[in-house]
């Protein structure tokens, strides 16, 4: 196998958060093409018109083929970046590549994420079982949780997410927003479910009208993929 | 009294093929006037209502710890100040004591450009690329996310570049840089920047 430096995007996110962000980011592909160790696009568990009309097939080929593959082409750069300046000693230049790393990997680890927390309409069903038990537990009914998600995401300002995580340490599930492309995991919650609300995730076909898209969106949440990751979450 | 906004200093389609119709017609029609909207239920009632938007703007700042007024506040006062800053037919190059100022405060018009494009590019996620006057007319480049505005450190903008996303998607999708490049290129209203540098240095 070909050598290459592969650094564990944890390190960057703070201590409190390696444990889940260690066990999130090693899920994410790399290869070591060429003898250099790169993080790979990863391809949509669908065709990028399947979630159609929910979200159009221009906005998924957009969102997928450039947005989310420019952080990984930046993330690729950047972490280059900083295996050489850790090489030279340089520790100016290695707190200087922070930002991209942490944005780049980031916005890397969250939209890997998102693409399986979606599934076409047809095959969406609502959850069941342990994960429909501890969100009623907590929010009453599934309406609720979801009119209380999509007012806390709608109200995020500027770019950022939604995220309904599960705490580690009391092991229930929370709902939490985050700012830009900063990971969930830096809460010291592991996410379950993300939504996006860059405004590149839905205003070629909702506009300015972000509420619309949060309340459409639910119907292509794959909840099955929602409740693996509860599970394995719990463990 | 509650706020208005201010109309456009151009037709809606004035800026094409830069800027389309369609993206004013969201931008300032929806953006901008949700954020009046919204500013206006927000002090209905209260004594900030009686001061002017600038004030607002500041006092919703609350020294770093920003009301919800704030959100809504800069951003009425960001995309006025936006609006007026470019015009038809825009670009070209600065002249003058400006021209000077610029040339004195980063070397050439060519890199204030590339510092100004690189502050709209590392801005990663919302927010806005600056130019800044000091009395002295010392020029710099500054960079702030979501709603914030150098008017809360005191400073005086003579240029601003929205990179919220929804100032360009619909015309260039993920393409911030071609978007920032024709911001430069084509759009900048000069003489208006050189009025602002002006009253910021008199």
């Amino acid at each position: 196998m070909a050598s290459g430096r592969v650094i564990n995007l944890a390190r960057f996110l703070g201590r409190a958060a390696e444990p889940a962000a260690a066990a999130q980011s090693s899920a994410l592909q790399y290869s070591t093409v060429g003898g250099v160790a790169a993080y790979k696009l990863p391809d949509l568990p669908y065709d990028h018109s399947a979630l159609e009309p929910v979200i159009s097939g221009e906005i998924m080929e957009l969102h997928h083929k450039k947005h989310h593959a420019a952080y990984v082409t930046n993330l690729n750069k950047a972490l280059e970046e900083y295996a050489d300046a850790e090489s030279n000693k340089d520790l100016q230049k290695m707190i200087s590549l922070q930002s991209a790393i942490n944005f780049n990997g980031g916005g890397h680890i969250n939209h890997d994420i998102f693409w399986t927390n979606l599934c076409p309409e047809k095959d969406a069903a609502p959850p069941s079982g342990e994960l429909l038990a501890a969100i009623e537990a907590k929010w009453g009914s599934l309406e609720k949780f979801t009119a209380t998600f999509s007012a806390k995401t709608a109200a995020v300002q500027g770019s950022g997410w939604g995220w309904l995580g599960l705490n580690k340490e009391t092991k229930a599930l929370e709902i939490a927003t985050c700012a830009n492309q900063d990971p969930l995991a830096a809460k010291g919650l592991v996410p379950l479910l993300g939504i996006d609300v860059w405004e590149h995730a839905y205003y070629l076909q909702y506009k300015n009208v972000r509420p619309d898209y949060l309340k459409a969106i639910w119907k292509v949440v794959n909840w099955e993929n929602v409740a693996q990751r509860y599970k394995a979450a719990k463990a | 009294m509650p706020f208005t906004l201010p109309p456009l200093p151009y037709a809606m389609d004035a800026l094409e093929p830069h800027m389309s119709k369609r993206t004013l017609e969201f931008h300032y029609g929806k953006h901008h006037q949700a954020y009046l909207d919204n500013m206006n239920k927000q002090i209905a009632g209260s004594e900030l209502e009686a001061k002017t938007l600038e004030g607002v703007v500041l006092s919703s700042w609350n020294n770093g710890s920003p009301t919800p007024v704030f959100n809504n506040a800069a951003q009425v006062w960001n995309h006025t100040f936006f609006w007026e800053n470019m015009k038809p037919n825009g670009g070209g190059a600065p002249s003058g004591k400006l021209a000077d100022a610029i040339n004195a405060s980063f070397g050439s018009l060519d890199e204030f450009k590339a510092q100004f494009k690189n502050a709209g590019a590392t801005q990663f996620g919302s927010g806005w690329a600056w130019l800044v006057a000091d009395k002295a007319g010392k020029l710099t480049v500054e960079k702030t996310p979501n709603a914030v505005t150098p008017l809360v450190e005191g400073k005086t903008p003579i240029l601003t570049m929205d990179v919220w996303e929804h100032a360009y998607y619909l015309d260039v999708q993920n393409r911030r840089p071609d978007y920032m490049n024709t911001f430069v290129e084509k759009l900048i209203d000069w003489e208006a920047v050189a009025k602002r540098f002006e009253a910021a240095t008199a």
